[in-house]
């Protein structure tokens, strides 16, 4: 074989392995949304049915309170709002504060710079295990003496995640910002903009997808928190959509339908997320890393 | 803060009262960030800390000093010691995997021509699923009985039986491993991806006439370039695998009898279930070590290549 079509073979093969991998990759998403369609008989059949024979909506009913044979109704509006409260707010929060700080990273030289920077992302290192335990503990404190109530309410997982989630937006933001010509800045203070209007009228409106990226991040990171909000979380009041997964759960057994047709349902915001900011999602990730 | 300065040209123009007006800027904007993450993060770790060195139980809220009985406690305990090798093996290999794996898919997207933004797309699904989910999902997948895994085995007649895919100890862990790696690796292929489109065109152009062959290009041309890259995507996946106990307690739960036991699994079970809540505080405290050095090492990576 010549050298050129050995090559051109080759660029195929690996073309071929990479739509194989990624058809793969796409499997489980494909294989929950089938499930939440399928008739009960081929959730579990064997052979497998790959693609449905038939598509019901039943496995919808118990989020619509109607109940199923497998599933009592279950309180899924009330999981979503509090998933959508939660997420929305703690990602609007966590994004302030984080580009607040971000853009003094970015912009500031003072004493600690470094030692602080490094103390705010290794605190997003944090294992959740060793912070819900804790903070259950310290929240249920706070609940009895005061009149805020922190532990099974939606406030208490706002702030927690605003604070997990803050030490990413504070990296993105800092990169962000490290791109914006420092000229502009020191152009608008010497026409006697304050610090905060050169923040907020020259720096703030170049970095909005900075702002994009980062929300996405903090959002999804919200809207998908399971272990933080399995401890905090008690009732309805603040259950969130995936602490509410486990209601599909019995003793003995899964109502895997109930459960995908839920977990389809919580994807379409995280998908409609994701696509709307996609292209700064990649720009968000890797501005700073080219010097 | 008071030797605050400005970092730009004009430096020396500032007056003291402009740079008494700064200082105070950067405190105020720097002073909710730091407040939350210390309400949330410091105080609770200080006093699990705190608690770590007394009997407090739940139903027995004491915290007498205790001599160090929970860190001896915990030497002792040979499940804790397997839970400790299994989670650093685990991550060690997950890491490890999802990287190569990444590193392997952004390559090969960023040479084909056609599909490149639908391949980009098709690669963010698994980012948008939930990590209790992929848990779920994957636990359905290996379940001997009815899971795909066996069942697609089965019907190709490659199977007689079944797999106890997560039963046995090494083929849990791998099952795990499978849905830990599945989960990260999209962005560790995304971050390296956007490097690679990022590299001149010119610097291949002029490999392809000195007659390089493909490895050659990659060895002494992508892979240096991607440096910065690949170490913000190391970064963000040892930060996201060393949280994965959404993926760990619904496949397994740290069973069967303590065989795919990691710290994330075993912690709760120690503190809540058997509420010896002081002997969590301690291993839960060993556990924040080992994942902070594992994460301190690639950081200051990450801080050399940036300009302070």
């Amino acid at each position: 074989m010549r050298p050129s079509s050995r090559r051109r073979l080759q660029s195929t093969l690996v073309d071929l392995l990479v739509w194989v991998i990624l058809i793969a990759m796409l499997v489980p998403a494909l294989w929950l949304v089938f499930t939440s369609v399928r008739n009960p008989v081929e959730v579990n059949a064997k052979p497998p049915v790959w693609i449905p024979r038939e598509l019901t909506l039943d496995g919808f009913k118990p989020l619509f309170g109607q109940s199923t044979g497998a599933t009592g109704a279950i309180p899924f509006d009330r999981y979503f709002l509090n998933s959508v409260v939660v997420a929305l707010s703690s990602t609007c929060v966590a994004v302030a504060l984080g580009t607040m700080a971000g853009y003094v990273f970015a912009r500031y030289r003072f004493r600690g710079k470094n030692a602080l920077f490094l103390g705010i992302m290794l605190s997003r290192a944090v294992p959740g295990i060793s912070l819900s335990l804790p903070l259950f503990l310290l929240f249920a404190r706070l609940s009895q003496s005061g009149p805020i109530k922190l532990i099974d309410s939606p406030l208490g997982l706002i702030i927690v995640y605003v604070a997990v989630n803050v030490p990413f937006t504070i990296w993105l933001m800092d990169g962000f910002f490290r791109e914006i010509p420092a000229e502009l800045s020191e152009a608008a203070q010497l026409d006697g903009c304050s610090e905060w209007q050169t923040f907020t009228r020259i720096n703030l409106p170049l970095a909005l997808p900075g702002l994009a990226a980062s929300a996405i991040f903090a959002f999804l990171a919200a809207w998908n928190e399971f272990q933080i909000a399995t401890v905090l979380t008690r009732t309805v009041n603040s259950k969130t959509a995936p602490v509410g997964l486990f209601d599909f759960t019995g003793q003995f057994t899964i109502d895997w339908r109930g459960m995908a047709a839920m977990a389809t349902v919580m994807m379409i915001p995280a998908i409609a997320f994701v696509l709307i900011v996609q292209r700064n999602l990649v720009r968000g990730l890797t501005f700073g890393a080219v010097k | 803060m008071a030797q605050l300065t400005q970092a730009s040209a004009l430096e020396g123009r500032f007056s003291p009262a402009r740079r008494a007006k700064a200082s105070r800027f950067v405190v105020a904007m720097l002073a909710p960030s730091v407040v939350v993450i210390i309400f949330v993060v410091a105080f609770p770790l200080i006093y699990s800390f705190y608690l770590s060195f007394t009997s407090f139980t739940l139903l027995r809220p004491v915290t007498a000093w205790n001599d160090f009985a929970n860190y001896r406690r915990l030497l002792q305990d040979p499940i804790f010691g397997q839970a400790f090798i299994n989670t650093l093996l685990f991550m060690f290999v997950t890491i490890n995997a999802a990287f190569l794996m990444g590193l392997f898919l952004s390559q090969a997207i960023a040479r084909t021509i056609r599909g490149q933004s639908l391949l980009r797309t098709m690669l963010m699904v698994p980012m948008m699923f939930a990590p209790v989910m992929i848990g779920f999902q994957f636990r359905w997948f290996f379940n001997d009985q009815v899971g795909l895994v066996n069942n697609v085995l089965t019907s190709l007649g490659l199977l007689n039986g079944s797999i106890p895919w997560l039963v046995d100890r090494w083929l849990a862990m791998f099952s795990i491993g499978v849905a830990t790696v599945w989960m990260n690796t999209p962005v560790v292929a995304i971050i390296l991806l956007a490097g690679t489109l990022s590299i001149s065109p010119e610097l291949y152009e002029a490999a392809d006439v000195d007659g390089a062959n493909g490895w050659q290009k990659f060895r002494s041309i992508t892979y240096p370039l991607l440096g910065p890259f690949i170490t913000i995507a190391l970064t963000i996946l040892s930060l996201d695998v060393a949280r994965g106990f959404d993926i760990v307690s619904i496949m397994t739960g740290g069973g069967p009898a303590h065989r795919t036991e990691l710290l994330w699994t075993y912690v709760p079970r120690v503190a809540i279930q058997d509420s010896k809540f002081a002997l969590g505080a301690a291993m839960s405290f060993v556990t924040v070590i080992v994942t902070i050095a594992f994460t301190l090492y690639l950081f200051r990576q990450l801080l050399k290549s940036r300009i302070l």
